[in-house]
């Protein structure tokens, strides 16, 4: 197995009392995509700007490419392409400049760099708007340049701190269309997200974070194998008589759960627990049947939602 | 370390040592060519402004005073010979206080642009040196024109006078340091950069020898003068330009004045900005 190009043992972050990360251990192979799932708060970005070599650890260990960050900073960064979580474009400058003023920074000649820039626009559909300024782009396209910026150097790893957070459907496809392009040409993905469907979709393997700590690790189907059944039967009462209900049926199916808006009926068979459901005389305004996903994990895990 | 990885360094080795070396160029280049995106207000301001000072002060002003006193009032030189060395260090703190003040907070919050130079390879130091190299040059190309000016309104007795390009200028940056070490630590803009320009610059510029002798002002009032950078650098400008006549320990004090302000200055900016990026 190739030497792991993240490493991370007991990493800690603290602010005076408070720990913002409180000794996460994981690895990350080359050429794998990696993610971070948890609700906000759960130090997801903290994490990442320590593993972007910015923020320093108050312990534990951290090996980015086999180096320590705080001995090499410059030369981590220089291998990594960063997204974050709130767009950092240069404003005042154009489209491809803001692509070309970021290769510099790599120590890339000029002509090499705005011959890149070209191919990156091209890669981010965004050729068309080489002269545009940046304010007058959309939201999804300010992402997708980002993006293009963060792989000026032609990164070893990716990180991408919620990279669709924000966007609309149509434009979080475009960007899952993309990461998954730079995911089959090998580049590693590290990502954090709130979104299970986001985390399904691009993640190899991820680990739950929950209040700095990981509550479990796994590929996205493990997790769901572990910690849920494969179906989920959604039923609604009415918000006034979920929680009753819910008493009722405590015994249906492997668990039952109880939001503010609906109950949540873990079984390996949904339309049989619907069935029995309705047998018994309990007639819900909605039901839903569908295969248990991300969500389900977290809220078994921690007994919360992901998105509050 | 296994020697597969070490050879597949090598590029990362490389990266971070130009990175080391060269960082803060990368820097500057990037601001430089921030500044494009307003470079006519800054050709047009470092030609306008010379001329419309020059001539509201060094000649129409100076009519009434040389007609009055018969010499600059130090007893040396006309008005306008007098005036000239003020105005080019007031340029020079003007346009500092224009890039170290609205453009950091900016560079902070509203167009952050520090991070995300924090996530390539240069440090947070160097992003501080960057934007301080980039600034000293739009000071000294604007001393520059402004002296050139200088030089046809005849306002330049003494040929070392050229070198009131550079004191002017490091009175500029010194200035600039210690506003922008301070801009750094604001998180929210209420108000303080006006609050600097009005009740800090402002009073600089009047309280500064600019448009009269420091020795003009009640002794309770010289104070203001001598902690202000802006008396030291124009100070020097007239000892460049005219050979203003003072004690050489003086001299000495403007220098050493300026030049601590500045390093001071550039060193806490690097600090304050570091703690603030590197978080």
């Amino acid at each position: 197995m190739p030497a792991p190009v993240i490493t991370a043992t007991a990493l800690t972050k603290k602010y005076k009392d408070f720990a913002a990360v409180d000794g996460i251990s994981f690895e990350v192979a080359p050429g794998e995509s990696f993610g971070l799932l948890g609700p906000n708060g759960a130090g997801k970005s903290t994490t990442m700007r320590m593993l972007g070599a910015v923020s320093t650890r108050t312990g534990g260990d951290l090996r980015i490419l086999g180096l320590d960050p705080d001995e090499h900073g410059p030369e981590i960064r220089s291998q990594l392409g960063v997204v974050p979580q709130a767009d950092n474009l240069d404003q005042e400058l154009r489209v491809r400049d803001n692509l070309i003023v970021y290769g510099r920074y790599f120590g890339i000649p000029r002509a090499v760099v705005a011959k890149r820039a070209d191919e990156l626009l091209e890669f981010a559909q965004l050729a068309d708007r080489a002269k545009a300024k940046v304010d007058d782009l959309s939201g999804g396209m300010k992402r997708r340049l980002t993006i293009a910026r963060a792989l000026v150097n032609d990164p070893r790893i990716l990180l991408l701190d919620e990279p669709t957070t924000g966007l609309d459907p149509q434009a979080r496809h475009i960007l899952w269309d993309r990461l998954f392009r730079l995911k089959e040409q090998g580049t590693t993905l590290l990502l954090t997200t709130h979104y299970m469907d986001e985390a399904e979709q691009l993640c190899d393997r991820l680990v739950v974070v929950d209040k700095g700590a990981i509550m479990a690790e796994g590929s996205p189907a493990e997790l769901i194998r572990a910690h849920s059944s494969r179906e989920v039967l959604e039923v609604r009462f009415g918000s006034d008589r979920n929680a009753i209900v819910a008493e009722q049926i405590a015994g249906v199916g492997d668990r039952v759960e109880v939001l503010p808006d609906r109950i949540l009926v873990y079984s390996a068979d949904g339309e049989a627990e619907l069935a029995h459901l309705l047998r018994q005389g309990h007639e819900p305004i909605t039901s839903l049947v569908r295969r248990s996903s991300l969500e389900d994990v977290f809220l078994r895990l921690t007994g919360r939602t992901l998105i509050e | 370390m296994s020697e597969q990885t070490v050879s597949s360094n090598r590029s990362a080795m490389a990266g971070g040592a130009r990175a080391r070396r060269l960082g803060s160029w990368y820097v500057a280049e990037h601001r430089l060519l921030d500044m494009r995106a307003y470079a006519q207000t800054i050709v047009a301001t470092s030609i306008g402004n010379p001329l419309v000072y020059l001539f509201a002060l060094g000649v129409g002003l100076a009519s009434l005073v040389d007609a009055n006193l018969g010499d600059g009032g130090g007893g040396q030189v006309s008005y306008l010979v007098f005036v000239a060395p003020a105005l080019l260090a007031a340029a020079a703190v003007t346009v500092a206080t224009e890039e170290f003040t609205y453009p950091i907070l900016a560079a902070f919050k509203w167009n952050p642009i520090f991070s995300a130079m924090r996530s390539a390879p240069v440090s947070s130091a160097q992003i501080a040196n960057g934007t301080i190299i980039a600034v000293a040059l739009r000071i000294v190309a604007t001393c520059a024109i402004y002296f050139a000016v200088m030089v046809a309104f005849g306002a330049v007795p003494s040929p070392l006078g050229v070198f009131g390009i550079l004191t002017a200028s490091a009175t500029g940056v010194a200035v600039g340091v210690v506003i922008m070490a301070y801009t750094s630590t604001v998180e929210e803009d209420k108000g303080q950069m006006a609050i600097i320009m009005r009740f800090i610059i402002t009073p600089m510029f009047l309280f500064s020898g600019t448009f009269f002798p420091l020795s003009q002002l009640p002794v309770y009032l010289q104070w203001i003068g001598w902690i202000s950078p802006l008396w030291h650098g124009t100070e020097l400008g007239r000892v460049l330009a005219y050979g203003l006549a003072e004690p050489i320990w003086l001299t000495v004090a403007h220098v050493a004045y300026i030049v601590i302000m500045l390093l001071g200055g550039w060193r806490a900016a690097q600090v304050i900005i570091t703690r603030r990026l590197d978080k």
